[in-house]
């Protein structure tokens, strides 16, 4: 007992330090929620936090703006257009990362460390400084304004850091592993499907966290390649359109920024047990 | 069922020679052990058997097959890892069926045959279980029952008892030498550990720095080293070991080590007289060095005088450490010894079971 009153005792600094770093973070988000769901007069009069005083009054609540937004302004078409530009580009890229994470990882072949450093070498490679060349490839082969431009465009910024993540854990598992597959009869397919990727599920499991949230929540790379228009524009597109098109209507705009974030927020929830994991991927033993 | 023959195989890392021309020929249902200290080559040897490295040089054979170009998995061989390598997110099950499935056995054989090893091994109720809910010693009979299921033609063992603790390693010891008497497969067999070798094996290779230094049955290289590296890596504790010159007294040749000068036994005269005046390491085993009081009646008596540095009382037998002017050497007394630390006393040696290998050559000499 008096063992367990110490502890929380000496923890006690800890976690203020914690709450406090949580509740700063935390703080514009819960906002935004809450202004979201406040009707128009609400929100122009007083700020979010007046509803602290008795924040269990529903009347004060509506979920109005979200019917607004997502029937009349295309917030619903926004958000599907952003599934289907981030899902394919979060599973292609980190599809062919694996293949190439494992090729690099255990497979020998002529100038596989060159190769390996010249694909790590991208990652210094601003994003920026491929738009021109690459929209103008686009323009040529019909590929400027389609999904499949966005999709390989957001395969090449992710392949790097992919293969990068995933060859250090490859190469972290045991080689002994591989060598028994292989006197089992393994092929290397087999030992790629079989082994390599059932055990790395933490790691694939952070790198789509990382893929999606990255693509997602991107602006510029829609924007350049996909343009502007209603039917093709993601959340990021919509979003900053309709800062111009409305304005003063928080209560619109905040409902629509919690839409683009909700999505997000769900994916990483569900997969942080595996975030976590992935991130201390390797340093601990077991 | 199969033999396995290294021809002439070298192999290289870079600069670095693993095993030089090595030479053996494993006749079927043999057991043979891979000897020697870490980096002496016998992990190569056997993964070079095993197609995980390439020979740089030779040729193997499994069979009569020529194998140097054959992939490990069309070489008819299972092997057990030191590290076991069982498949983690695999149950036991899986884990042994995994080879079975891959070769496309069907899946009444492959549950018979995984069934069958499980119960053989004493496994049977693990078999749902995942690795990491296995012990040690679990795991290590679930890397042997995944070699088992194969009925490969040649098992290969690389150090598979390396992890367990002392007393598990004498059950599985055991369990291993049942195992192969049972299958009677050919079995190759690495260690660094000599007690294994010398009790599992039909016949043991020592190696060092990659080469062959002995390839005989326990017995004979216990018996009968043919050069000084065996002679100091097989046995525990290891022989003891003096630099001596060979000389001539009284018309015999004797062994003079500067503290001591022992006769050679009359059969042993003619054998070694070619080689008076020369430097030689003169060797004896500790169990051949006694306290004259419990020395076994019979043997050929050598006294020396040494001081009795330390006793280790192991029960059975006590280790005394002896101290001549130049040299140290052990003893396993019987336990009923007078010997104390300290005093000077007179040990004997059995001189019938001396040792005597050229200094320079360090071969024995016969």
């Amino acid at each position: 007992m008096k063992e367990r009153v110490f502890r929380w005792l000496s923890r006690f600094p800890l976690h203020l330090v914690l709450i406090g770093a949580a509740l700063v973070w935390l703080t514009p988000s819960v906002g935004l929620l809450v202004s979201s769901v406040r009707p128009y007069e609400a929100v122009i009069r007083t700020g979010w936090w007046t509803v602290l005083a008795h924040p269990f009054d529903f009347s004060q609540y509506t979920l109005q703006n979200y019917r607004e937004i997502l029937l009349t302004q295309g917030m619903a078409q926004a958000f599907r257009n952003s599934l289907l530009i981030t899902i394919p580009s979060t599973i292609i890229p980190i599809g062919i990362a694996a293949f190439a994470a494992y090729a690099f990882a255990w497979m020998e072949f002529p100038g596989r460390q060159v190769i390996f450093a010249i694909v790590v070498g991208l990652l210094v490679v601003p994003l920026q400084m491929t738009l021109i060349p690459l929209l103008r490839a686009y323009n040529r082969l019909g590929l400027a304004g389609s999904y499949v431009g966005i999709w390989l465009a957001h395969t090449g910024y992710g392949l790097p850091f992919a293969v990068y993540l995933l060859r250090n854990f490859f190469g972290a598992l045991p080689r002994d592993l591989f060598e028994s597959a292989y006197l089992d009869g393994a092929s290397e397919l087999t030992a790629f499907f079989r082994l390599a990727l059932p055990l790395s599920v933490p790691a694939l499991a952070s790198l789509a966290i990382f893929q999606f949230l990255w693509v997602w929540n991107d602006l510029l790379v829609a924007l350049i390649y996909l343009g502007g228009t209603e039917e093709v524009a993601p959340l990021t597109l919509k979003l900053s359109s309709l800062i111009n098109s409305l304005g003063q209507n928080w209560h619109l705009l905040t409902a629509a920024a919690f839409i683009s974030m909700a999505l997000p927020l769900v994916v990483f929830f569900s997969l942080q047990r595996y975030f976590v994991r992935g991130i201390l991927a390797g340093s601990v033993k077991g | 069922m199969a033999s396995v023959t290294y021809e002439h195989v070298t192999k290289r890392f870079g600069d670095v020679i693993a095993v030089n021309d090595l030479n053996i020929h494993i006749e079927d249902g043999e057991f043979l052990v891979f000897v020697g200290p870490s980096g002496c080559g016998k992990t190569t040897s056997l993964r070079l058997l095993a197609g995980l490295e390439e020979v740089t040089e030779g040729n193997i054979y499994i069979g009569d097959r020529l194998v140097n170009d054959v992939p490990p998995k069309d070489r008819d061989i299972a092997m057990v890892f030191q590290s076991y390598a069982l498949y983690p997110h695999m149950s036991v099950y899986d884990n042994m069926a995994f080879g079975l499935r891959l070769r496309k056995v069907p899946k009444k054989e492959i549950d018979r045959r995984v069934r069958e090893a499980a119960r053989i091994l004493g496994i049977e109720e693990l078999l749902d279980r995942k690795p990491k809910q296995l012990s040690g010693g679990q795991r290590q009979r679930v890397a042997v029952g995944r070699a088992i299921v194969r009925d490969p033609a040649v098992f290969l063992m690389d150090e598979p008892l390396s992890n367990l603790d002392a007393k598990l390693r004498v059950q599985a010891r055991a369990e291993i030498s049942k195992l192969h008497q049972r299958l009677g497969t050919t079995f190759i067999y690495v260690t660094h550990d000599q007690v294994e070798a010398m009790t599992m094996g039909t016949r043991i290779a020592v190696l060092n720095a990659g080469v062959l230094q002995q390839l005989d049955t326990p017995q004979n290289l216990y018996d009968y080293p043919t050069n000084l590296f065996v002679a100091g890596f097989i046995g525990s504790p290891a022989m003891n070991f003096f630099d001596a010159t060979l000389v001539e007294r009284d018309g015999k040749v004797h062994i003079d080590t500067g503290d001591f000068i022992v006769p050679i036994p009359d059969d042993r005269q003619e054998t070694y007289r070619p080689h008076l005046g020369k430097e030689v390491v003169f060797g004896i085993r500790p169990e051949d060095v006694h306290d004259p009081e419990y020395a076994p009646p019979g043997i050929k008596r050598a006294p020396i005088e040494a001081m009795v540095t330390v006793t280790e009382l192991m029960g059975n037998e006590v280790i005394v450490h002896l101290e001549t002017d130049r040299f140290e050497f052990l003893g396993r007394f019987d336990p009923r010894t007078s010997a104390t630390v300290g005093t000077r006393m007179t040990a004997v040696f059995d001189m019938d079971r001396m040792h005597l290998f050229d200094k320079e050559t360090e071969k024995a000499i016969r």
